[in-house]
């Protein structure tokens, strides 16, 4: 084995870290400066100008006209060089190979909102202010911190398949195993090799529902618990009837931003399947289209597909920020 | 004053309360419930730190469990991942600078740009005000996917508008490369930046700022003496999001960053891996925990401002 690592080749990046900081702090110093110079009997209007203009333009060349533009070339054929009026919203619509797509991707967002709010919501309430409660809630919440590249590495781990004959070397298939079962390769078969990537986005989400709902729990008014233990309430009443009414706030702000996190979700699905076997989501195919294919027409209208979905969770919640606001 | 800033995670005048209902839900069934999940939750992150320090014919030929009737440990996985020269080798340590590189500056950037932006649309009073904060809170669910083809576009060939170029193509090589990168991150992360950081600084007092106001005070003194110390925790927590998610990124790094050990990221290479050497479970195992305990480090130093984060409506995909 060669272990001659060169540290020296690795130089120029450290400089590249460097100027980049350096730009940093000469960007802040610049608008502090700017700010400071700027008339203060004037309007706001200026000082508004310098503080919001690097953010505007950033966002507008980074998000919005990117946006137009990729609307614009769902409408051109692959090469972008011909308008091809629906077609590749046809092709998404009507061809089996997409269809799959869009049905994992309905798997995937019926799912994974639902298991995660439902997992953190039994775990916030069993451990709610148990001895062990911080750590507990520690331990669900650490794979948040993983990237989805590692769970996907740590889950491909758990399904990994030896042959019956040999010692198996995954967890999965060993418990198989031990109960007189055959071991599987879990990600082969579709559909139900979907579910288990499911499982590895509900590993990583489910600490941010028990975050959330937990902290929604400990703010029940102890009035409405009261009355209702006065009421000779049972545990599992008390949970129906009190606990999940009083956080219906919480858990929709749980199941909206599930919902958003999974259907943008590629980073799984590319980890350990590749998309192969028939477990490729919206998100995985647009790459694959654009970026591999070079079909950028296909990839564009799978893109802003993606976005029509999420625009009805953009209106609900301008919605409620605009009754807040007015409040 | 500071109190307004804080928002406090749990009413403690309801701890007394739930502690009844915990009381009655604590049977032996709510026990068993939340040790099956805490073991389901930790056990296959285990599996793979315990297997990462296992030697390669071990790893390749018997479960991480039978460790326990067979212990030997070896650091030669970590070895041969971080400093080993083949290609086949990993290279982690060439990816590990990578991520440095990458994340630091998509940190630092977006949060000071956020910052300017949410002190001006929270203190600052002039026509549109209302409309362009909601112009940017909704940008905050349009998926990256909808920018990647026309953004990689705009480094590679520049702009033309009817045939003239109105900016020339950025024609990045070499370490260079980690400027788009930077560009990209900062751009995606604005709304979700300037959202956070708006909700934190409209909460403090006005008649603070109006007081300094009063005294002559510039906004760049106001920004830097008054509101920057009051809104220190939120910074933290918008920062620690924003440092999880670049480390964590796969996709915007395929982009724009490539594939190559001039200027991948960790993830990038370990997809990679995962992909190609899918069965070298001896460098998988021990490149996906070198990769995972940078953020997790900062994670559990910093968890209270990531939680804090969270509630404050902190999501990002």
């Amino acid at each position: 084995m060669d272990l001659n690592f060169d540290f020296a080749a690795e130089q120029p990046k450290l400089v590249q870290l460097l100027i980049g900081v350096v730009a940093f702090l000469a960007f802040v110093g610049l608008m502090l400066l700017l700010l400071d110079r700027a008339p203060m009997r004037q309007r706001a209007r200026l000082h508004a100008f310098i503080l919001l203009a690097p953010a505007l333009i950033l966002l507008g060349i980074g998000l919005v006209v990117p946006g137009i533009r990729t609307t614009i070339l769902s409408f051109m054929s692959g090469d972008s060089s011909s308008f091809v009026g629906l077609d590749n919203y046809a092709w998404m619509f009507t061809q089996p190979e997409a269809l799959t797509v869009l049905r994992n991707t309905l798997i995937w967002v019926l799912l994974v909102p639902l298991l995660v709010t439902a997992i953190g919501l039994v775990y916030a309430v069993v451990v709610d202010n148990t001895r062990f409660e911080s750590l507990a809630k520690s331990l669900v919440f650490l794979p948040m911190a993983i990237s989805f590249v590692g769970a996907g590495i740590i889950w491909r781990f758990v399904y990994a398949y030896r042959p019956e004959e040999a010692d198996q070397i995954g967890l999965l298939n060993q418990i198989v195993v031990l109960f007189g079962g055959t071991p599987q390769q879990w990600l082969l078969d579709p559909p139900i090799n979907t579910f288990f990537l499911v499982i590895v986005m509900v590993w990583i989400q489910a600490g941010f529902a028990t975050v959330v709902l937990s902290a929604a729990i400990k703010g029940i008014p102890s009035e409405i618990v009261e009355a209702a233990r006065l009421d000779g309430a049972t545990p599992i009443q008390m949970f129906f009837r009190v606990t999940i009414p009083a956080i219906r706030p919480a858990v929709i702000v749980v199941l909206v931003t599930q919902s958003i996190a999974t259907l943008k979700l590629f980073d799984i699905v590319r980890t350990m399947t590749g998309g192969q076997f028939d477990t490729s989501v919206i998100a995985n195919e647009m790459y694959n289209q654009a970026f591999r294919y070079g079909e950028t027409g296909k990839g564009a209208a799978l893109a802003v597909f993606l976005f029509v979905l999420v625009i009805p969770i953009v209106v609900y919640q301008v919605r409620t920020l605009r009754q807040r606001r007015e409040a | 004053m500071t109190t307004t800033v804080a928002q406090p995670i749990a009413s403690s005048g309801a701890h007394a309360a739930t502690a009844r209902v915990r009381k009655r839900l604590t049977t032996r069934w709510a026990s068993l419930i939340a040790i099956v999940i805490a073991l389901l939750w930790t056990t296959p992150t285990f599996g793979l730190f315990l297997s990462s320090f296992r030697p390669e014919d071990q790893i390749k030929q018997t479960g991480w469990w039978s460790f326990f009737a067979d212990p030997q440990l070896t650091l030669d996985n970590y070895q041969s991942v971080l400093f080993g020269t083949s290609s086949s080798s990993g290279q982690m340590a060439s990816f590990l600078i990578n991520s440095l590189v990458i994340t630091i500056p998509s940190v630092l950037f977006p949060v000071a740009l956020a910052t300017f932006a949410a002190y001006a649309l929270s203190w600052l009073d002039f026509r549109g005000r209302d409309w362009i904060y909601i112009g940017i809170f909704a940008l905050q669910v349009v998926p990256l996917q909808m920018a990647l083809v026309p953004l990689l576009s705009f480094f590679s060939q520049g702009v033309e508008l009817f045939g003239m170029t109105v900016l020339p193509a950025w024609d990045l090589e070499g370490p260079a490369r980690f400027i788009q990168v930077w560009f990209a991150h900062t751009c995606f992360a604005l709304p979700l930046g300037v959202f956070l950081l708006h909700n934190f600084m409209s909460e403090l007092p006005g008649s603070l700022i109006e007081a300094a106001r009063v005294d002559g005070a510039t906004h760049g003194t106001i920004l830097r003496k008054i509101v920057l110390p009051l809104v220190m925790p939120a910074l933290a927590s918008f920062g620690i999001f924003q440092f999880l998610w670049v480390w964590n990124d796969l996709l915007v790094a395929l982009i724009f960053a490539g594939g190559t050990p001039d200027s991948a990221p960790m993830t990038v290479r370990l997809a990679q891996m995962a992909g190609t050497r899918g069965n070298e479970w001896q460098r998988l195992t021990a490149g996906a925990f070198v990769s995972i305990v940078i953020p997790l480090a900062v994670f559990l130093s910093m968890q209270r401002y990531f939680v804090r984060g969270l509630l404050a409506g902190g999501i990002k995909g």
